[in-house]
């Protein structure tokens, strides 16, 4: 007989799915199937299954090959590698717990680290907007039962947020939106004609790039004020329309992904997105939120925030916080050879860095501990896989809009095989160790 | 655990009413014991000539969970020269306004606070608030679960179903691991998820179809109803509005004919928090003036109001609040920058930077709308000192707002720093008050009367035998002459500082991480299986998170003191 968990957190994306319902063979140790997930999320627990899944810590040889070691080993290089570097970078984090990162920022914190999370080529300049602007925002129960206004700009939810359309932001029928989508408008605004952008009532097909100048079309639309004939490829009048459009709901919101995060303009996008907001609030109730990628990505800045103070880019080797991005973020200190050693943790740096970057890590002292095999355990000197949270391990985790939810255990790690909040306190027995004199 | 015996002190304790005597206090096994009651093994610590008291109580600021974190996360500014370096077991720490939670529990422990309680819990974000209280270290903490604006509130009462509600506070307490019944601007949040407001007792809450009036006294009626240690704790309508000490006495007023129900030695049925924002005459910037007066006359007569102050401090700060529609009134006054969070079916919130400048007419007169409150007040039993941290200033400012009320001669000089004073001196009372607090009447006002307040005298507030040794020693001597520098200087970092047994400050430094406890009220109350289908229905339809999933689990409160209460009927 299989039995059935219930109300299971997804540990795939930042939409935190948590009526997940996972079928487990009677004696606990197999995933049979996964209900409610979308595909990513369901093949996110049945990956955990899979038979040729690295299951020891595994050291690079010198002639690339891989040996495997024991877990004490593992403890021992990661401990003498972080202790010997004079500023070692501490990255990732967005696919583990908070209690794991808290543990991470401990032994951060006596190393002299710096630590950075995935916002750093990611969301981070949503983070360094919010800094110059703020964020009008809501949680996304609000959305389900208020908005009938949405706008996704620069980003794909059919594709990269398979879920939130129907748990969130246009189908799902709320308190006072008991029609589901036909109580909403739609817009999309994206380059390229994307799958949401083909569900969408309008769809503004922007010149790549150009995101500022038509934010700022807008602004100027809600004003009244004159408009030139076509901004950003898109003609007066349908700006006109869309500011139209906004100003006469209830309640609205703006998501917005990478498509304006990290294209022409970066963080200005979105400083603009916010105003925009702002301005909307003087006619009607508007709120903006930030598409997160990782399932706690959210829960890094959070921990990082209420630990040291700054979301990202923490750096933590002069004895107290530093926040600089541009000085202080992973890519800048590994391009210019900041930084002396890379411990990788919950996420693939390997195959989201620019290759200068990667080259840069394959060349110095290196761990990364990550359930998979990916880009960036290859290119590490040691690979130390784990248990996954939210399958194997609970934790908590924050979701796009910032709200905590616990992920659940739903089936035991593969024997021996340790967690991450494991891994990291035994790391940090060890360091003190060390750093008490011993050896 | 060890013993201590702490000699020759000059002892301010309202509990048992000791106003400055020498006396010796014995602690074992982390109470306060009688003095016969240690061994001769016991630790002497030695505090001839300086003052001592019980650890102090904070009652209402805001300290962790989603909005004080957005504060830390968007204002890297107020770290500017704000570190503190990691030094032996004492973690690195920072800012000002809204400093880091390690930052947080080391600032109140200099200061000689034990206890403190976080004001506004949004409660979808229980578990946020819980993390970051178990990462504050040394004191004591509890949080209220905001209510003023809760769905299933504004439905029960909106019937007078005050059974209901009392069953859902008591629920809702259990899954967020809540102290108290808090209201923010009730009914004001709500309209605000379509950009509305209340501003006054009667405006109608939009399609709910219930007033302020009926939100306050229905939850009076339902936490007395429950017997909870603290009564509904308010921020009332129209906060900082010109005008509005009106509403503020409409609101005082709907305690009257209620009288506590409860075993915790409480008196009050409503306490009414941050004052000093609702105490504004005038009808706009250009007239404004202190009510403080007529706030104060009206709360002197009632016995069953507490309340406290919101002094302001005259600094850069973070405001923050679950008041949403106010903080965007006042980014469209500063044009700072602006977050707002709208909490499905519970609650809001918003922050705004804030600069309370010494050469501003308006920041002078709320400076001494704060300061007049607490010498306004008849009963220090009934009225506390806070900032309302971080709203009005820092809680690292207490030491200044001791010093301003213990002596006109710090007030008088202030006063003649500001830019504005013959127009500030005449829009308020402050001139003309030669009242000077003394070391007893501040005891009151931060220790035994919070500690009263929150249905917590019987372990905080005080040094009677039984008690939690929460003690803080102050390198001031009452009986020589001092300088008002010399008060502020003493308050800012305690000689000694004891926590629960431990000592956890020495000289002025932390020299322990402490054992710090999380403060939450369990209320039983009767089977009532309409109020479980209710909380089903809703999460079934209207939250994006499945019941399953809303509870607080117990690893986020790793050092529980659970009070109880039994409301079964």
């Amino acid at each position: 007989m299989s039995k059935v968990v219930t109300d299971v957190i997804c540990p795939f994306c930042g939409t935190l799915c948590d009526d997940i319902e996972v079928v487990v063979s009677d004696d606990g140790k197999k995933i049979e199937d996964v209900y409610n997930a979308c595909a990513i999320g369901a093949e996110k627990f049945l990956h955990a299954q899979a038979p040729d899944r690295v299951k020891r810590p595994r050291m690079q040889q010198p002639d690339g090959s891989y040996k495997e070691v024991s877990y004490d080993e593992a403890v021992e290089y990661t401990a003498q590698m972080l202790y010997k570097a004079k500023k070692p970078l501490m990255y990732g984090w967005s696919s583990t717990s908070c209690e794991a990162q808290s543990i991470g920022h401990e032994i951060a914190e006596k190393v002299g680290a710096v630590v950075d999370n995935t916002a750093t080529v990611c969301h981070g300049t949503t983070l360094i907007a919010v800094q110059d602007v703020g964020i009008p925002s809501c949680t996304l129960g609000e959305i389900k039962n208020r908005a009938d206004r949405i706008i996704f700009w620069g980003c794909n939810p059919c594709h990269a947020h398979p879920r939130h359309q129907s748990r969130y932001s246009v189908f799902p029928r709320g308190f006072f939106t008991n029609k589901g989508h036909t109580n909403r408008k739609v817009i999309v605004v994206d380059p390229r004609v994307t799958d949401t952008a083909k569900l969408a009532d309008y769809h503004y097909q922007v010149e790549q790039g150009r995101d500022y100048e038509l934010l700022s079309a807008f602004r100027v639309a809600l004003r009244n004020e004159p408009l030139p004939e076509v901004v950003a490829g898109i003609p007066r009048e349908k700006i006109i329309e869309g500011a139209e459009v906004m100003k006469s709901g209830r309640f609205g919101i703006i998501f917005f992904g990478m498509g304006v995060t990290q294209s022409l303009s970066k963080n200005h996008n979105i400083d603009n997105a916010i105003s925009l907001t702002k301005d909307l609030n003087e006619f009607t109730k508007f709120s903006i939120m930030a598409m997160r990628g990782h399932y706690n990505v959210t829960g890094s800045g959070q921990v990082l925030g209420w630990q040291f103070g700054f979301p990202f880019s923490v750096d933590l080797s002069r004895g107290f916080a530093r926040y600089n991005p541009g000085e202080t973020s992973s890519n800048d200190l590994l391009v210019r050879g900041e930084v002396d050693a890379v411990f990788v943790i919950g996420s693939d740096p390997g195959a989201h860095f620019p290759i200068s970057s990667v080259k840069q890590i394959a060349k110095l002292p290196s761990v990364c501990v990550d359930p998979h095999i990916t880009p960036t355990t290859e290119i590490s000197k040691l690979h130390v896989p784990v248990a996954f949270v939210g399958v194997e391990v609970a934790g908590n985790c924050y979701r796009m809009d910032n709200v905590p939810i616990e992920a659940r255990k739903v089936v035991d790690p593969p024997e021996g095989v340790l967690t991450d909040v494991e891994f990291l306190t035994r790391v940090n027995a060890r360091l003190d160790e060390l750093m008490a004199g011993g050896k | 655990m060890a013993e201590y015996i702490i000699k020759n002190g000059f002892v301010f304790d309202p509990v048992q009413g000791i106003k400055g005597d020498k006396a010796d206090i014995a602690v074992k096994d982390g109470k306060i014991v009688k003095s016969t009651e240690v061994s001769s093994k016991a630790k002497v610590i030695d505090a001839s000539g300086k003052t001592v008291m019980a650890g102090a109580v904070e009652i209402h600021a805001h300290i962790a969970g989603p909005k004080v974190n957005e504060g830390r996360n968007y204002r890297p500014e107020d770290k500017l020269f704000q570190y503190r370096p990691k030094k032996g077991s004492v973690r690195m720490a920072g800012g000002f306004s809204i400093p880091t939670t390690f930052k947080t529990g080391y600032e109140y422990a200099r200061m000689g606070y034990t206890t403190a309680m976080e004001a506004a819990m949004p409660p979808l974000y229980a578990r946020h608030v819980h993390e970051e209280i178990r990462d504050t270290p040394i004191i004591d903490e509890g949080a209220y679960p905001v209510f003023g604006n809760n769905w299933f509130v504004l439905e029960y009462l909106k019937n007078r179903e005050i059974e209901n509600t009392a069953a859902y506070i008591s629920w809702l307490l259990q899954a967020s691991k809540g102290y108290a019944v808090k209201l923010v601007n009730p009914g004001g949040t709500e309209a605000w998820g379509w950009g509305l407001n209340c501003l006054t007792i009667d405006d109608p809450v939009p399609y709910f179809d219930i007033t302020p009036r009926e939100i306050v006294t229905g939850l009076i009626e339902a936490n007395e109803y429950l017997g909870l240690p603290h009564s509904i704790h308010i921020h009332q309508n129209s906060l900082g509005n010109p005008g509005n000490y009106t509403v503020t006495l409409d609101t005082l007023r709907l305690a009257e004919g209620f009288k506590a129900k409860n075993k915790f030695g409480r008196e009050q049925v409503m306490h009414s928090t941050h004052l000093q924002f609702h105490s504004y005459g005038g009808d706009s910037w250009a007239n404004f003036e202190s009510k403080s007066k007529e706030i104060m006359d009206y709360v002197n007569k009632q016995k069953n109001i507490t309340v406290d102050t919101g002094c302001v401090t005259l600094d850069e700060t973070t405001t923050m609040t679950a008041d949403g529609p106010f903080e965007h009134h006042l980014t469209e006054l500063n044009h700072l920058k602006w977050a707002n969070v709208d909490v499905e079916l519970e609650t809001a919130a918003g922050v705004v930077p804030y600069i309370y400048s010494p050469d501003i007419k308006v920041c002078e007169i709320q400076w001494a709308i704060g300061l007049e409150l607490a010498l306004m007040a008849k009963d220090p039993m009934r009225c506390f000192i806070t900032t309302d941290h971080p709203n009005a200033g820092p809680f690292t400012r207490y030491p200044r707002i001791f010093k301003w009320l213990m002596s006109e001669e710090a007030r008088k000089k202030q006063i003649e720093s500001f830019k504005h004073r013959e127009k500030m001196i005449e829009a308020t009372h402050i001139a003309g008050i030669d009242r000077e607090l003394s070391l007893y009447e501040i005891a009151q006002m931060t220790r035994a009367g919070p500690a009263k307040a929150l249905g917590l005298s019987h372990q905080y507030g005080g040094l009677a035998p039984g008690m939690d040794a929460d003690i803080a020693i102050y390198d001031l001597n009452p009986e020589k002459p001092h300088k008002p520098e010399d008060i502020e200087k003493a308050f800012s970092a305690a000689a000694f500082v004891m926590k629960t047994g431990v000592p956890v400050v020495v000289d002025g430094e932390v020299v322990n991480n402490g054992n710090k406890r999380t403060i939450w009220v369990k209320a039983k109350v009767n089977e009532n299986p309409q109020v479980m289908r209710d909380i089903r229905d809703k999460f079934l339809k209207y939250y994006s998170v499945t019941q399953a999933n809303y509870d607080v689990s117990s690893h986020f409160v790793p050092n529980p003191h659970v009070i109880e209460v039994d409301a079964t009927h």
